[in-house]
């Protein structure tokens, strides 16, 4: 269905730009092309990991980790993860849509995208360098309470708690 | 960057050939492997076309340098707007979001517009909100935005008024 939508959606643009400015256009299509090709072997590499990975360890062992009857839990484990690691978000979402479709609930995947991108725990030096140490603590402090938030409201949204 | 590419290539190529003689005499779970990997990689090769294309369309038609130039002094409300847009044509991850925050106070811009600009950056990008929408579904960005976007900008406003009342300012690393 996604898909679809987005590729209409797509397909609508192309043609818009196309019937504008033709150059343009043709130069939108090379920096998609050399984006796509760049990253294509990280992202091949992460499928045939997460594939290894995933025949290796029983979809009931993710299920009953991140998926579980204990939703606070798998969602602090995934937030604590979220704001440690620093992970592209084309990794992340694919990794996110493999989970989903294992059975790990909307709010525990909504806690590691969020705090993924919006706390940055390995990026601290950088930001001290320019905010100094306390705005650094305090701006990541309210970003992790606004992920934490999101995840909680996306998941009164998918009705995945109370 | 070639020669890390070219690398990644051939480990993957490796990869392949090792997999590919496992599943030929059905060593393990070998040809398991190879169904998932089939699955994954086929849902992603039709995802991700349409969505880079977007991209690539966005950064033709919406060059960084326009919204730069509306988010200087006076701004006002309108900065938010602003830093919403910029932050969404913003590539890669916080580490170059600082110096564009840096470059924004240069050009005279609120605290509180930076910092939401800031907070803005781990939302909005728009390759990001992409692949999102095509993994976890319209719905679950749509959550998203209408829960963090009011959070971020009620609170950079705060913490940017709190702030200015200090006069404090960034600082430039490269100078120190």
């Amino acid at each position: 269905m996604e898909t679809i939508v987005l590729a209409s959606v797509c397909a609508l643009a192309l043609v818009v730009s196309a019937i504008r400015d033709r150059k343009r256009t043709l130069h939108a299509l090379k920096i998609a092309w050399r984006r796509f090709f760049a990253l294509l072997p990280s992202l091949l590499t992460v499928v045939a990991a997460v594939a290894l990975v995933l025949t290796l360890v029983q979809p009931e062992a993710i299920t009953t980790y991140l998926g579980g009857e204990n939703t606070a839990w798998a969602t602090t484990v995934a937030a604590a993860v979220g704001s440690i690691t620093l992970m592209p978000g084309f990794i992340a979402y694919p990794l996110a849509g493999i989970l989903r479709s294992q059975g790990v609930a909307y709010t525990v995947l909504s806690a590691f995208t969020a705090t993924l991108m919006m706390v940055g725990v390995l990026t601290f030096p950088i930001e001290k360098q320019y905010f100094g140490v306390k705005l650094t603590i305090v701006r990541n402090g309210i970003s992790l309470a606004i992920a934490l938030v999101v995840a909680i409201v996306t998941g009164l949204y998918f009705g995945e708690i109370l | 960057m070639k020669k890390q590419q070219t690398r990644k290539w051939i480990v993957l190529a490796a990869f392949s050939i090792v997999l590919a003689v496992a599943a030929v005499i059905d060593a393990g779970p070998a040809r398991a492997v190879v169904g998932n990997i089939w699955t994954f990689a086929l849902s992603l090769l039709t995802v991700l076309p349409p969505a880079f294309v977007l991209i690539g369309l966005f950064e033709v038609w919406v060059p960084r340098s326009l919204v730069e130039r509306h988010l200087g002094a006076d701004s006002g409300a309108g900065g938010y707007f602003w830093a919403f847009l910029l932050a969404g044509t913003t590539v890669g991850g916080l580490y170059v979001a600082f110096p564009v925050a840096w470059t924004l106070q240069r050009k005279g811009a609120h605290m509180g517009v930076i910092l939401a600009y800031l907070g803005f950056s781990g939302i909005t990008r728009i390759p990001m909100t992409l692949f999102e929408i095509s993994f976890l579904g319209a719905e679950f960005t749509l959550v998203r935005y209408l829960t963090a976007v009011p959070l971020v900008v009620v609170s950079s406003w705060l913490l940017g008024r709190l702030l200015t009342a200090r006069g404090f300012e960034l600082r430039n690393p490269e100078s120190a």
